[in-house]
């Protein structure tokens, strides 16, 4: 490989890997179903589902153990041989989480940003997707590989001055803080723009225009209808990455009160209840149990979202 | 690619308004809170100062302590090896987790999928939080394993080497199915025909794994080291929940304070913004050489394989398994072709 830009490389694998897109849906005929499923030909071994057995028990060893220590009083994890089963202690080890942090307070600060993230993400992504993909002007192709570069600079590198500003805008233990720069991503923009380019028909927005609809009236009624399953994962992805962010809340944030979710376990962890495992843990438990609920209802579209953005960036 | 133009623009070419509204907000947002901070971290690094907005221009003199400071090459040290190791097994594991996942006949693909994914979607925090008690001292799950098969008891969290493979560890169980996936979805673009043109050459699994898998997912493998990297350098949460109370030193004696930790550290708890942007900015450095770096490295890793077999240091080694395996995919072609 020449020292292209990752910028250029990355612009133009696109094309290809877009074409090659993984297409689980589709129903192929019966008969030839299984010469028709994707990767490679051949009789799965018991080597497979070892290897399969193993990394799923190894995935999901630590979130059961997780639920194992929340539920049980601080003493039994000290027991040799360990405690396994979940006990009864769950309730009154989140209480207790509940009066170290105010964590009601924790748990909604991150729904609000999380929220507002995704939904705003989503909408600004969208906007500028759309002008990406289909409209016309000056300067659009350089702008859109400026988008592509950015997104690999390590951002978080700025942190000095991200705060300077965020205290300039008197936004310190302000939510504002954390949701205003989550709004747009470099990725966002890209993933929306390559969703309207596949799934708006040129013809489409043509039509639109004939009839007279204005260009924000063909994004508005025709684009986003018809992008929908894109802008969910995108949704998703957004909001999951919110809810799990901590250093730059964990920066910004310094009163309890305004604490998300993670800021808040950090304090549990890191003040009065260091030996207090079972608190610790309920904490966690508490700040994981909203994702993985989104993740058992809708893990399919994350992982076909994966699979698809692997493609696309 | 349409155009949305008023039709009287047909004539008089005007520049078009509307579109860069569009994607205003994006680069006004992104500028402010992205572009505009990157480069104003250089240019605080050549000052003193401090919170209360009172700066002195000291030039190179943050650069001057950095380079003099102990700390600094310590942080540095430990970024890359628990960048090594968590990031060089987690993407060997993850291709082999990507090629057995890619087996058309496989059953249960989804919930296998979705079962790697799992830790993707923990928080950093809540990883920390659980491996660090599984990596207790005393109680601890993984030193009671430990004892069980006859080893002794490790101090992990007062241990360096033991930390940063605890803290790889972390690292490693939350981004291994992450990119196991990705690596799946370009497997799954490789022509079938690949795969049955090796197996008429007589080529087994294993193979075929380094013959046909590799070589073509070569970009993709490029992809992830390079984003691996970027990520790797910029480890924060897990030595710091790691180490507990004397989490912001990365451990009691730094023996896992990484570069983003001493960022912190430096900037945000002994206030110095002037320091902690000199680190920010030798972290940038560091993390854009060693992309180059992998850009290299990493092309010639996967193009290895693409070479003809003589080549191959590591290969030769495999030699015997590889003929076993071809022996006994011949066998089981011959049993099919009878059946």
């Amino acid at each position: 490989m020449t020292t292209t830009s990752l910028a250029e490389t990355v612009s133009r694998d696109i094309p290809s890997a877009l074409a090659a897109a993984d297409g689980d849906g589709g129903r192929p005929h019966r008969a030839s179903r299984a010469r028709r499923r994707r990767g490679a030909p051949g009789r799965v071994g018991w080597f497979t589902y070892l290897v399969l057995g193993v990394t799923t028990v190894c995935s999901l060893f630590p979130l059961y153990w997780m639920f194992v220590v929340a539920s049980n009083d601080s003493s039994s994890v000290n027991r040799v041989p360990p405690v396994l089963v979940p006990g009864d202690q769950f309730f009154a080890n989140a209480a207790q989480v509940f009066e170290a942090v105010p964590f009601g307070l924790n748990l909604w600060n991150s729904f609000i940003v999380s929220a507002a993230i995704a939904i705003g993400q989503v909408l600004l992504s969208a906007l500028a997707g759309f002008a990406f993909a289909k409209l016309r002007f000056p300067g659009r192709n350089a702008l859109l590989v400026l988008v592509v570069g950015t997104m690999t600079v390590p951002l978080q590198l700025a942190v000095v001055p991200q705060f300077m500003i965020v205290t300039q805008l008197g936004w310190v233990n302000d939510l504002k803080a954390l949701i205003v720069p989550g709004l747009v991503t470099a990725f966002g923009v890209f993933w929306m723009r390559q969703a309207i380019d596949n799934s708006l028909p040129d013809e489409l927005v043509d039509a639109a225009r004939i009839d007279g609809a204005g260009s924000f009236r063909t994004f508005w009624s025709i684009a986003l209808p018809s992008i929908r399953p894109a802008a969910s994962v995108l949704g998703l992805f957004a909001f999951m990455a919110a809810w799990n962010d901590f250093f730059w809340p964990l920066i910004v944030l310094n009163t309890p009160g305004a604490f998300t979710v993670q800021v808040a376990l950090r304090q549990l962890q890191s003040q009065a209840y260091v030996t207090d495992y079972g608190v610790q843990m309920a904490g966690t438990v508490l700040a994981t149990i909203p994702l993985l609920l989104i993740f058992v209802l809708l893990g399919k579209q994350i992982v076909g979202g994966i699979m698809e953005g692997a493609l696309k960036s | 690619m349409a155009t949305i133009a008023d039709p009287r623009q047909r004539t008089k070419r005007r520049i078009p308004i509307v579109p860069y509204l569009y994607i205003a907000p994006f680069f006004i947002v992104f500028g402010l809170f992205g572009l505009f901070p990157l480069a104003y971290t250089a240019f605080i690094s050549l000052f003193e100062w401090n919170p209360i907005g009172e700066k002195t221009f000291i030039g190179l003199d943050n650069y001057a302590f950095l380079v003099a400071d102990p700390r600094f090459w310590n942080a540095a040290g430990n970024t890359l090896s628990i960048w090594f190791l968590s990031t060089v097994p987690q993407l060997a594991f993850a291709l082999v987790l990507a090629a057995v996942l890619n087996q058309a006949l496989l059953r249960f693909k989804t919930g296998f999928r979705m079962a790697v994914l799992v830790p993707n979607i923990t928080s950093v925090l809540a990883v920390g939080i659980v491996f660090t008690q599984l990596f207790g001292r005393d109680y601890g799950m993984v030193n009671t394993v430990i004892e069980f098969f006859g080893g002794d008891r490790i101090d992990w969290v007062r241990e360096t080497f033991a930390g940063q493979v605890a803290i790889s560890t972390m690292i490693m169980w939350r981004w291994t199915g992450y990119n196991a996936l990705i690596y799946l979805a370009a497997m799954q673009s490789i022509p079938r025909s690949l795969y049955e043109s090796a197996e008429i050459d007589g080529a087994g699994r294993i193979r075929q794994f380094f013959s046909v898998t590799i070589p073509q997912v070569r970009p993709t493998i490029i992809f992830t080291a390079i984003v691996s990297t970027i990520g790797g350098l910029q480890v924060f949460a897990e030595p710091l929940i790691f180490g507990g109370q004397g989490g912001v030193t990365g451990g009691q004696s730094r023996q896992y304070q990484t570069l983003a930790l001493f960022l912190y550290e430096q900037g945000f708890r002994n206030l110095d913004f002037g320091y902690g942007s000199a680190i920010a900015w030798a972290l940038f450095l560091i993390i854009v050489v060693l992309t180059v770096v992998n850009l290299g490295l990493s092309s010639r890793i996967a193009s290895e394989d693409a070479r003809p077999a003589p080549l191959r240091g590591i290969r030769s080694r495999r030699g015997p398994i590889e003929r076993r395996s071809t022996a006994e995919r011949r066998s089981t072609t011959r049993k099919e072709v009878a059946r």
